[in-house]
């Protein structure tokens, strides 16, 4: 690949708070030979990899790579799918999350989710938030829930854009904003891990950007792997990269790494736009 | 019979048409040596329709205006049956002795003129329908095989025809509205000449039936039809009380829990359950279950009429939950599985998710298939014929025994009516207030689903 | 983002591990468990309901198909009937049958003589037992004067108690006198009273004695309707959704067809019988109580229906295959005669078949247009008076005999199982001709 090439997919610069090295960092999550089936089709081929404590990891892939299937491994969203079979272990914090003894509920709300399009429930902004907190109990008074609100919006920088209409309809938000709704709900619950599947790929760019700072800042206090295939996003916003081809990983490494010196052919066959 | 005969010989002139139609079209173009604008049957088509529409026109005009004429025509000559008022009944008499019901022996002379006059002037419109029908064919068939050319756009003017014909047949439903709406109207009014409107939708006291003994010529029977409001409206409650919950939940437990074999038994169970007929369920909640909550009072020492609100509005509950279930499964499965998935990754169990956010989400629909229900249940005749009653107790006890609004709509009607008595009137008036009450039921309903349904597209 | 501390987040322990978080998650559980049983228990109530009123149906209803028939010997005297040799029918058919049964009974039980005894005897056998005779007489007029044994039909009161439907006496909801059961025991242990395959409760009309009644008369008044019905429903409402469908410009009009089309489905039943009593009755003289008008009314009420499926049908038909019939050059009624309504046609007669059996069903409309009449003869035609089949059941489940809530239930199980016919064709239709686009 000529350096011309390279410049047109470097990212402009790397995130300024990647402190000392993104590999030093604490292992979060671990999965080992993590297979996939959905019914005879084999979705997911024996992937391992370590996902790090304050880190943002991102999955980048041509779409039906697997990675998608993958992000839904980690929270057991794929439970919800009768056909699929998962294989394999996912230790969260050292246990293994398919163990018959972890409770998916319990899972669920230790490993948090964003979607790809926004979906906040048909109810107040004020609801969407608590909905969380509610079911598991995490507050019992008016005024610990008003807190949680305030926390998670401010957290999902959205607090100053609503703390006015509170009780108005999440729905009517735009869609940048309902996506940090999601986002703030997520949060509401207080997870180790938030997942996030492509959650700016039905976002105009300048929705795009509030979300990529966002989570830029959540990496304090989260644990995050966000899906995407938007290179130059997963160049801007992570400080981990793993490549997905065809079900399998392919590669695993600093996201500056990858986009600069990738080891496989096929990594940066994708990089380089030969495909995708 | 003839009239069947007649209707037989127009169907074969038109099919004549036809073949003369092709056959001219084919014959004008060999000889014109210029090839046909449309498919050789169509020329066919159109000599048909231009004989058939015009004959059967006609034909089916005819039938339906020569019995009134007619007897208009035989009441002009019975003034001794206008002098006293009851031409209607002498009218019914003259039509049963001339088509041989009833014999001869009791009628006045009047009558027997009347029913000579009848039979005579019946004769001569039906001989004048062959004529006229016949003509109006044979007419129609000559003009349009004059203008069989190869020129002619027939299949422009046979698929014009059609489309009017379509456009007709998609009218026939507001006709109907319209039919439905005119005639209770009409009969309404008669009866509120007769019974004061106050009375009708004020008073507690209804009883109908006395208005037809001879001894009370014209309306003393009373009309108040309050306790057949309160009847309807607490056999409907009750229905409602069983029918929601039960289909509600049959509903959230097909769409979010049953494994598939539990899904492959239990819809067609429910589809079952909705196909039975209503007399059916009328025939089962007399013979069973009306029985079966009397004598459960008996045991706990309550004393229960033999034909309870109760047990009608049960069964009725019964009839309405597939009903219920299936409107409220579809809204249900209408909620993006984007929520669902929203919910669950939260760390929802699914009963939270379904009592949270896919209920509250689907609520509007659920609504809108609730009123329905109501509607369906207001309107609901058989079960309430056969299982609640003719009393009209003005209670709320739902263990008393009450009578609805189509229980006295069927009873008053059943049997001869004649339509100058208020009895039948009052039938015509129920069946206004329940067509008026349901129909905005039924628009307020199909506004929310609307609404509902656009929520999510 | 300071000033924002997660609990859960990095560093601290999770809220959503520990002894709090496991007892707050078992109640969660247990509330999950509880909604989870209610929605079976719904479902169950349902299935229940309906087990148990097909099994109130049958159980009361099979029995039905057969009658109790005591065997006797008759002699059919020229005395009562007419002279041997003669074949006139109505001759025949005017024979004193009752004195050829009571003469039977006379000889059979010569120790009865008593004028209370031999009314119980007599009160074995009901009309149905004299007809029977003068049927075979009027088959086969050589019986006259000769002697056969027969099996009579006995009396409906004889019929429940040897079918084990009530006990004897009154209180177990009998009306037998203690005299008649002892001949009951007697004859059958001389195998002379025994239940028999009644073809007469297939073939016949409706009767006032229970032994007697058939369902043919509501099954042929039924066919006669629904074909009335059908003939006017299926055409009418086709042609309705091509227009609504092919035609119809999106104006206020046809907004307003559209709306009042999907109320005209959800007025109730017996407004459409007021409309039939009050417009095809009074108005165009129709006549009463026959299959013409009851088929009227029910196509008004079914043609909603039909418009809507056959919309929906027609609406299903993907829009590329009307693109490439007018890309050939087929003028659009081409193009919905040759391509659109033959794709469509097995949904619309799916819906059609399912509108057609809920209108098998219906009862109320047709009491309004007097199709409940007291008829004991087959219908022959759509202007016979007639009655139809759920109109039949309403009748005999309004009959206080005993003997009736045994054929009602038959009835039913008739009308479920012309239905059942009806529905298993729709779904033969459905999957026979199912497409995927």
């Amino acid at each position: 690949m000529d350096a011309k090439q390279m410049d047109a997919i470097k990212p402009a610069q790397f995130p300024a708070s990647a402190d000392a090295s993104p590999a030093k960092m604490a292992v979060k999550v671990a999965c080992r030979d993590v297979n996939v089936h959905y019914g005879t089709k084999h979705a997911l081929k024996g992937v391992g990899i370590d996902i790090r404590e304050r880190q943002v990891t991102a999955f980048i892939g041509p779409s039906g790579c697997g990675k998608s299937t993958f992000l839904r491994c980690l929270n057991r969203m794929n439970d919800t799918v009768a056909s699929a079979r998962v294989t394999g272990s996912i230790l969260l914090g050292g246990q293994d999350i398919y163990d018959p003894k972890i409770d998916v509920v319990q899972l669920r709300a230790r490993v948090g989710m964003v979607f790809q399009k926004p979906n906040p429930f048909p109810k107040s902004i004020y609801e969407n938030i608590v909905y969380g907190p509610r079911i598991h109990g995490l507050a019992s008074t008016k005024a610990e829930f008003d807190e949680i609100v305030e926390r998670s919006l401010r957290g999902a920088a959205l607090w100053d854009e609503v703390k006015d209409r509170l009780n108005e309809p999440g729905t009517g938000l735009s869609g940048g904003q309902q996506q940090r709704l999601c986002i703030a709900r997520a949060i509401a619950v207080s997870p180790e891990v938030i997942l996030m599947d492509e959650p700016c790929s039905a976002l105009d760019p300048i929705a795009t950007a509030h979300v990529e700072t966002l989570i830029d800042e959540l990496r304090e206090n989260f644990t995050i792997v966000i899906v995407t295939h938007n290179m130059q996003q997963a160049a801007r916003v992570s400080q981990r990269t793993a490549f997905f081809h065809l079900g399998t990983l392919v590669e695993e490494d600093d996201t500056a790494a990858i986009f600069t010196n990738p080891r496989d052919e096929r990594t940066q066959g994708y990089i380089t736009g030969r495909y995708g | 019979m003839s009239l069947t005969l007649l209707f037989f010989v127009l169907l074969l002139l038109s099919a004549t048409g036809f073949y003369m139609g092709r056959a001219a079209a084919v014959g004008a173009s060999a000889t014109t040596q210029r090839p046909l604008h449309s498919l050789s049957s169509f020329y066919g088509w159109y000599v048909l329709l231009w004989c058939g529409i015009p004959a059967m026109m006609v034909y089916v005009v005819w039938i339906a205006l020569e019995g009134p004429i007619v007897e208009l025509l035989v009441a002009r000559t019975m003034p001794e049956a206008a002098a006293t008022g009851n031409m209607g009944l002498a009218l019914s008499e003259m039509r049963n002795i001339a088509a041989g019901i009833t014999p001869p022996g009791a009628a006045s002379a009047e009558t027997l003129r009347a029913v000579e006059h009848y039979k005579w002037l019946s004769t001569i419109a039906g001989a004048a329908l062959w004529v006229v029908a016949l003509a109006a064919g044979v007419m129609g068939l000559a003009f349009a095989r004059g203008r069989v050319s190869p020129e002619l756009r027939a299949r422009n003017s046979v698929e014009r025809v059609l489309e009017i014909f379509f456009l007709i047949a998609s009218v026939i439903a507001i006709l109907t509205t319209i039919g439905i709406l005119l005639s209770l109207i009409f009969e309404t009014v008669a009866f509120f000449l007769q019974v004061s409107p106050i009375e009708f939708l004020f008073s507690t006291a209804w009883s109908p039936m006395l208005a037809i003994r001879p001894d009370q010529v014209g309306a003393s029977g009373s009309f108040g039809a309050v306790p057949l409001f309160l009847g309807t409206m607490l056999i409907a409650s009750i229905a409602m009380l069983t029918a929601v919950p039960i289909g509600l939940m049959t509903a959230v437990y097909m769409t979010e829990y049953a494994p598939k074999v539990v899904r492959a038994w239990g819809k067609p169970i429910l589809e079952i359950l909705a196909g039975i007929p209503t007399v059916v369920f009328g025939f089962f909640a007399a013979l069973t279950v009306a029985p079966a909550i009397r004598d459960f009072g008996a045991l706990i020492g309550l004393e229960i009429a033999a034909q309870s609100a109760l047990a009608a509005g049960i069964v009725m509950g019964l009839m309405l939950i597939p009903f219920v279930s299936s409107l409220s499964d579809d809204v249900i499965n209408a909620v993006p599985q984007s929520m669902r998935d929203g919910s669950y990754a939260l760390g929802a169990t699914k009963s939270e998710t379904t009592m949270r956010v896919l209920l509250p989400a689907a609520l509007p629909g659920i609504m809108a298939s609730v009123i329905l229900a109501f509607s369906k249940a207001l309107g609901e005749t058989m079960i309430v014929v056969m299982a609640a009653g003719i009393a009209a107790n003005t209670t709320l006890n739902p263990l008393e025994s009450v009578t609805t609004v189509t229980v006295n709509i069927s009873a008053l009607l059943t049997g001869e009516a004649e339509f100058d008595s208020p009895k039948t009137l009052a039938a015509f008036a129920l069946g206004f207030v329940l067509f008026v009450v349901t129909l905005a039921l039924n628009l307020v309903a199909l506004k929310v689903v609307q609404r509902y349904r656009e929520q999510y597209e | 983002m300071s000033d924002v501390t997660h609990s859960g987040g990095v560093g601290l322990p999770s809220r959503h591990i520990g002894d709090e978080a496991a007892k707050r998650l078992k109640r969660r559980y247990a509330a999950e468990a509880r909604f989870k049983f209610f929605g079976m228990a719904a479902l169950s109530a349902a299935c229940l309901s309906l087990l148990v009123l097909l099994w109130t149906i049958v159980s009361e209803g099979y029995t039905a198909f057969q009658q109790t028939h005591i065997k006797i010997e008759v002699e059919f005297s020229p005395d009562n009937i007419a002279p041997a040799g003669t074949a006139d029918r109505r001759r025949l058919m005017a024979g004193d049958y009752r004195a050829v049964l009571f003469e039977a009974l006379d000889r059979k039980w010569s120790d009865v003589t008593d004028r209370d005894g031999q009314r119980l005897l007599e009160g074995l056998f009901g009309s149905g037992a004299e007809v029977q005779l003068r049927d075979m007489v009027v088959a086969d007029p050589s019986l006259i004067g000769r002697k056969v044994e027969v099996w009579l039909l006995s009396h409906s009161d004889v019929d429940m108690f040897f079918k084990g439907h009530v006990g004897a006496d009154e209180a177990s909801g009998g009306r037998m006198a203690a005299r008649q059961v002892a001949w009951i025991e007697a004859l059958r242990a001389k195998g002379e009273i025994e239940k028999r395959f009644h073809g007469r409760f297939l073939t016949g009309a409706d009767s006032r004695d229970p032994e007697m009644v058939g369902v043919l008369g509501g099954v042929m008044g039924s066919i006669f309707t629904l074909a009335i019905c059908f003939l006017l429903a299926f055409p009418l409402g086709i042609m309705a959704a091509i227009y609504l469908e092919e035609y119809a410009p999106k104006n206020r009009f046809t907004e307003i067809v559209e709306i009042n089309i999907n109320n005209l489905a959800a007025v109730p039943s017996v407004v459409f019988g007021l409309l039939g009593l009050a417009v095809f009755i009074a108005f165009f003289g129709m006549p009463r109580s026959t299959p013409l008008v009851g088929g009227f009314v029910l196509a008004l009420m079914s043609l909603p229906t039909v418009i809507i499926a056959a919309r929906a049908a027609i609406k299903a038909v993907p829009p590329s295959i009307r693109e490439a019939a007018l890309g050939i050059g087929a003028s659009k009624m081409q193009m919905i005669f040759h391509h659109v309504l033959p794709l469509a046609m097995p949904g619309i007669l799916t819906g059609t078949i399912i509108t057609m059996s809920h209108a098998l069903g219906e009862t109320a409309p047709l009491l309004m247009i007097g199709m409940v009449a007291f008829i004991t003869d087959v219908p022959g035609g759509a202007l016979d008076a007639a009655t139809v089949l759920p109109v039949q059941i309403f009748m005999w489940a309004d009959n206080p005999e005993r003997g009736f809530i045994e054929k009602t239930s038959a009835a039913i199980m008739v009308l479920l199982a012309f239905m059942l016919v009806m529905n298993a064709g729709a779904i033969w239709l459905r999957k026979r001709f199912e497409r995927r686009w």
